[in-house]
Order: C-alpha cells, then structure tokens, then sequence
C-alpha cells in the first residue's frame, strides 16, 4: 500500500477517534449541569464543544502525552497505530451503547498496546511504563478527585447552611455553569492532545515529519473540529448515567464535584501526571454524594462502572491486537480491518436507536432545584 | 520501574487546597448575598454583606484565572 496513503487511513481512523472521545466525555463536564437544571442540555454541549476546541488551542505538551514511552515508538508503523485506534473506537462505542463512561484514554493506549504487542512482540511494550502511567493513575485519581470533592461538599454545605434557599439554589447555579466551563477547557487541553499525538506519531513513522515535530496547524484545528462536534452531538447515555444514576445531584454538589475535578486535572496537568478525565469527574461526582450527608450514592451503578474501567485497557487491548493480526498481513488487511471497523461502528448506531436517549428525554420533567439540606 | 509517589502526593495536595479554597469562597460570597437579602429585609443597606460577597467572587476568580494560566504557560 501506497505509504502516504496508510497515513491518511491513520489520521481518518485518528479523527474518528477523538469524535468518540468527544461524545463519550460530553458527560464528564455537563453530566451535573444538566441533571441539576443549571444549564439547558442543548446549550450545556453547546458551551461545552466551543471551550474543548478553544482548549485543542492551549496545549503544549502534545507528542509526549501520547508517545509518553509507554510502547516503543521505534517499533511502531502506521498500520499499528491504525489497528490501535480501531481497538480504541470500537471499545469507545461499545460502552457508549450501554451508557458506561469508561476512559478515552485507556481505550487509545489499550488499542496501542495491544497492536504493538501483536505486531512488535511483547518487549516493544514497556510494561512497568503502563503500570506507572496508566494503572497506577487509574486508580489513585478517582479516589482523590473523590476525597477532594467530599471535602467540599461538605465545607459548601455547612457555609450556606443557614442561607437562604433561593440565593443558595440561584447562586450555585452560576457556579456550576463557571466550574463545568473549566472542566470542558481542561477536557480540550488533555484529550484533544491525545489525538494530536496519535496522528503525529504516524505522520512521524509514515515519514512526513521528522522525529520530534511538533503537530502541525493542520493537525490541532482538526482535531479540535473533530472532539467539538463529538462534544456537541452529545452522548447522553452517559450524561445519564454520570448525571442520574450514580446519585442525586443538587446544584451545590455539581459545583463541589466540578470544581474539584476540574483542579485535579488542572494540578496533574500542571506536574505531568497523566490522568483520565473519566476517571477523575466520576470520582468527584461519588464524592459530592458522599459529602452532602452521605446521601445516597448507587453502588451498585458505581461497581459496574469500576468493572467497565477495569476492563477498558484489555479489551481495547483484544480488538486492537485482533486488528493487528489481520491489518498487517498486507494492504487487504487493513482494508478488511477498516471495512470491519465502519460496519460495526454503523451496527452498534443502529442498535443504539431503538432506545434513543436524547436531549428531549434526558431529564424528566421534574429536573430538580436546588434545595440545600442541613447538614 | 519508578513510580512518582511524591508527584501523586503532591496532586492530591494542589487539587485539595484549590478546591477548597474556591468552594469556600463560593461558598462565602453566597452566603454574603443571603445575609444581604434578610438585612435589607431588616431596613438595612446590606452593603457590607454586598462588599464581602464581591471580594469572595473576585479572589475566586483570580484563583481560577491563575489555574487557567498554568494550563497555557
């Protein structure tokens, strides 16, 4: 197969991928927003796709995230890297149609791993790298977006205790609208530099660029494009799950677990740990339950999404090396694993159409005002 | 393999302090805005409260403003 060509195989399926990324993670930013009324479900995504493509532009440190040394990127072709992100997208679209919000991020570098593990042996994939920068983050971050998140639940409830009602509610609003914006930034900055690694680190294998480049403009406006318009389509599933079903959100508590998220991410940014926005807007979201008066909090929603995250890296990992196997066998391959990759994708969009969860039928009615309870 | 204890250490402690100082200060300047309400209520100006309220909303502001900048820079 013609070498330029594979390469914009790559950055399609790459592109793909961050508009999966984007509607998968609509929900970290605007889940509490949309369940607690603050903002309208069309505008919430709509605020939400602007501030992810104005955070595509912020990042800096884009290559490095990706590449990080997790797999040898020696090693790596763009066939591997295309079958990787085949993995990645199917895993993404998989938890979707059953509303989990599992990590984009581990779905990329569980694509990733799995092909370059299939195509390039176990030793290109540095194993005590994933341990250090994909597993241990996967399970430190929830609980300190959580603990962290609990804390301000409470401090935010004792403060207004005896505050009046309307103020508290109208007040946190504005909050809420504030702290879920910073998420959606923070979102743009870490997300859509995952993306804009993937496709430079084929452009730099395909030989189109030489190694160390930074991403071209090209490269960052696309992939801000994409990840805005999968923000924007929305994935309500998940901004139902995340918003309803993992506890009751007030405005006070979408606030607290917003903002506590989006410093989590903010500082782990900031010192170079890599964390999964997923991960860590979850975790917040179970510690504002926890923090207004333990109210109740739906374990058993919770442990399903545990497993799903538990799950997300090796069965990413599966796909992408299946899509290795097939994809590296010549141009056919890759052709086949493409064609597989679009009929399953468009599978999985009709199945998800007999019960369509959509902007209309997102909330009930009865979306709730804020009614702050002494604590 | 080299696991960075100190740096996970030290992201609990940043997003600890930040969240708390920003939800308390919310927190405060609803609050302020509350009191404003049951002072002038009471025949009062409430601008006390008024003045307090702002100060929180604008420290808050700073604070995330300078988080933002840490993401560009």
């Amino acid at each position: 197969m013609d070498f330029s060509l594979i390469v914009l195989v790559v950055v399609v399926a790459a592109l793909a991928f961050d508009f999966t990324n984007g509607f998968h993670d609509t929900a970290n930013a605007m889940a509490t927003s949309i369940a607690t009324g603050a903002l309208k479900p069309k505008v919430a995504v709509g605020i939400s796709a602007v501030l992810n493509l104005v955070g595509a532009f912020l990042s800096i440190e884009v290559a490095k995230t990706i590449s990080g040394g997790i797999v040898d990127d020696t090693k790596v072709t763009p066939v591997v890297i295309f079958a990787g992100l085949i993995g990645a997208i199917i895993w993404n679209l998989v938890t979707w149609l059953v509303g989990l919000p599992s990590s984009s991020s581990h779905a990329l570098f569980g694509g990733l791993i799995g092909a370059t593990w299939i195509a390039s042996g176990a030793d290109a994939v540095h194993f005590g790298k994933v341990v250090e920068k994909v597993l241990i983050p996967a399970v430190a971050s929830p609980i300190v977006a959580g603990v962290v998140a609990l804390v301000g639940t409470f401090l935010t409830y004792r403060i207004t205790q005896k505050s009046r009602e309307n103020v508290v509610g109208k007040g946190f609003k504005t909050g809420q609208v504030l702290s879920a914006s910073l998420v959606s930034l923070a979102h743009g900055t870490n997300d859509a530099q995952k993306t804009m690694g993937v496709i430079t680190l084929a452009l730099i294998a395909g030989g189109t660029l030489a190694p160390g480049s930074n991403p071209p403009l090209w490269v960052i406006v696309a992939c801000g494009l994409a990840i805005a318009a999968g923000t924007y389509l929305g994935g309500w599933r998940i901004i139902q799950t995340m918003g309803k079903k993992l506890t009751e959100i007030q405005t006070p508590q979408g606030f607290a677990a917003e903002t506590s998220s989006a410093a989590v991410i903010l500082a782990s940014s900031h010192l170079g740990f890599a964390l999964s926005t997923t991960h860590v807007t979850s975790g917040g979201i179970i510690g504002s339950g926890l923090g207004r008066k333990l109210a109740e909090v739906r374990w058993g929603v919770a442990g399903k999404m545990a497993v799903a995250w538990v799950l997300t890296l090796p069965a990413a990992a599966i796909v992408g090396a299946l899509a290795a196997v097939i994809s590296t066998q010549g141009s056919w391959g890759t052709v086949l694993v493409g064609g597989v990759g679009v009929v399953l994708a468009l599978g999985i969009w009709l199945a998800s159409r007999r019960n369509p969860v959509t902007a209309e039928t997102i909330n009930e009615p009865e979306a709730a005002e804020a009614a702050p309870v002494a604590v | 393999m080299n696991i960075n204890w100190g740096a996970l250490g030290e992201v609990f402690v940043v997003a600890l302090v930040a969240a708390v100082v920003l939800t308390t200060l919310f927190a405060y300047g609803v609050r302020g805005l509350s009191e404003r309400e049951t002072a002038r209520d009471q025949g009062g100006t409430g601008t006390l409260q008024l003045t307090g309220s702002v100060v929180c909303f604008a420290v808050c502001t700073a604070v995330v403003a300078y988080g933002i900048y840490l993401i560009v820079a």
